[in-house]
């Protein structure tokens, strides 16, 4: 086993040991990034959800706003605005947030959150929105407050609602990533741009990084698919 | 009034680039989808497996790696012929990919996978007794695709190509990363020169908020235009 690969290793001339460790490490700097978008995006898009449900027009078009522009410009010109726009904030070289925003990661981080917030927002928004009447009523006689039924009844079956489309704001989200590489983060287009530079082998270089990136879709198409075969066992059809 | 030192003109050529590669590349998109489409309900078995792997292979890949695969790959292709040309038939013959054309191309090819699935989904909408009905006027294939499916398909098609549209139009500021001097590349190297990339950047925004929202009013239109004679619950 070990042999054979050590074969192919050392018999071709762009595959070798370092660039696969190259891609590793591309590899590891996508997950985080997606992976902590997502986090923070969902814990924002919920409260901005349920603000988006509001009767208060105020608070409900601030929030349509927010995620009009952020779905109506591309994720390149907004990580554009970010990375390049924050160091000429007034003060900002001063201040204490210097050395953490003048690394690419953290505009790039804080440019994927925003995009895939309002993405997400509006994804829970219609699932909010399409609570059966009854059920809100049911919590309602039984004494709920609201955000007790907010807690028990809403939110938990908007969830569930809302899973097949999150699903694909995940992928989505994944795919958008490659948009990092643009701006110096090495991540597995960052790797495989590298690559391309250093032997100049495009097919070679980007067909594999697209291979990896087909085996993450699947992964996450898979973990979705059984995520869902588990909260929508209600709604499956009785197997005779 | 916005002070845009001069390259004011030239963002603005820059945006009609932008347009043109969105409209050019939804042209092949269509068609490309239309092809796998009917590609996939066939029924041939060659064709279906074409098929499902091209919209596949493209919906798992990111677009922008696609682009930089299809961009430097073909151009070392390309390469490969010209020398091969010159060493067989010592002509000298150089081709230089053009990034408009390979931006289009891409794009096209990428989104054409989108539009597949679009259409497939409508295509199977349509009640099978209309197709058959059709047949049983004696109309041919052809008729029956022109008279009675196309026309209900695109009902329940033109949502879907509004959403891959309005996606589109976004993925094209990724050409200006494979070199295609597009409204987000010339805003870049405005913004790189001036150092003021508030200025340049916020308006090619909102250029593309534009077109997002000048489309969406168009979809409408064209949605009430294909559900006439429909009745809404």
């Amino acid at each position: 086993m070990y042999d054979t690969i050590e074969q192919f290793l050392s018999s071709n001339a762009i595959f070798t040991l370092p660039t696969l460790l190259g891609y590793w490490d591309g590899l590891v700097m996508t997950v985080q990034l997606v992976f902590l978008s997502l986090i923070i995006g969902f814990f924002l898009a919920v409260p901005l959800a349920i603000m988006r449900n509001s009767r208060n027009l105020l608070i409900n078009r601030s929030v349509w706003l927010f995620t009009y522009i952020f779905r109506g410009t591309p994720l390149l010109v907004q990580l554009y605005i970010i990375y390049y726009g924050v160091a000429y904030i007034e003060g900002i070289q001063e201040s204490m947030f210097w050395p953490i925003v003048r690394e690419a990661f953290y505009p790039c981080l804080f440019a994927f959150v925003l995009n895939t917030a309002a993405y997400t927002t509006e994804i829970f928004r219609g699932a909010i929105a399409a609570t059966p009447r009854g059920e809100i009523e049911a919590a309602k006689a039984y004494g709920m407050s609201y955000s007790q039924c907010m807690r028990r009844i809403t939110l938990p079956s908007a969830f569930r609602r809302a899973l097949p489309a999150y699903s694909n704001e995940v992928i989505f989200m994944l795919h958008a990533s490659s948009i990092a590489s643009v701006v110096t983060i090495v991540d597995l287009t960052g790797a495989a741009r590298d690559v391309y530079a250093k032997y100049y082998a495009p097919f070679e270089a980007f067909s594999f990084v697209a291979l990896i990136y087909l085996c993450l879709t699947f992964c996450l198409v898979f973990g979705f698919k059984t995520l869902e075969k588990r909260w929508h066992a209600h709604l499956r059809p009785l197997q005779s | 009034m916005l002070d845009l030192h001069g390259y004011g003109p030239s963002i603005f050529a820059g945006a009609i680039v932008t347009i043109e590669i969105a409209l050019l590349s939804l042209l092949v998109a269509l068609i490309l989808g239309m092809l796998t489409a009917v590609g996939r309900l066939s029924g041939s078995r060659v064709g279906n497996a074409i098929a499902t792997a091209y919209t596949t292979v493209i919906r798992g890949v990111p677009d922008l790696v696609l682009m930089l695969l299809i961009f430097f790959g073909a151009q070392i292709m390309v390469n490969a012929v010209s020398d091969w040309v010159l060493d067989t038939y010592d002509i000298e013959y150089y081709i230089n990919i053009n990034e408009f054309v390979a931006g289009v191309t891409t794009i096209g090819f990428i989104f054409g996978a989108y539009m597949a699935e679009t259409f497939r989904g409508a295509f199977l909408a349509v009640d099978s007794g209309q197709m058959e009905a059709g047949k049983a006027y004696g109309m041919n294939k052809y008729q029956v695709f022109r008279r009675i499916t196309f026309p209900q398909m695109m009902r329940h098609a033109i949502p879907g190509i509004g959403n891959n549209w309005l996606v589109l139009v976004k993925t094209t500021a990724l050409v200006s990363v494979i070199g295609l001097s597009d409204m987000v590349r010339l805003a870049k190297e405005a913004s790189g020169a001036v150092h003021e990339p508030f200025k340049f950047f916020i308006p090619v925004a909102i250029v593309y908020l534009a077109i997002t929202s000048v489309s969406e009013i168009g979809l409408k239109l064209l949605e009430n235009r294909f559900n006439a004679g429909t009745v809404r619950g």
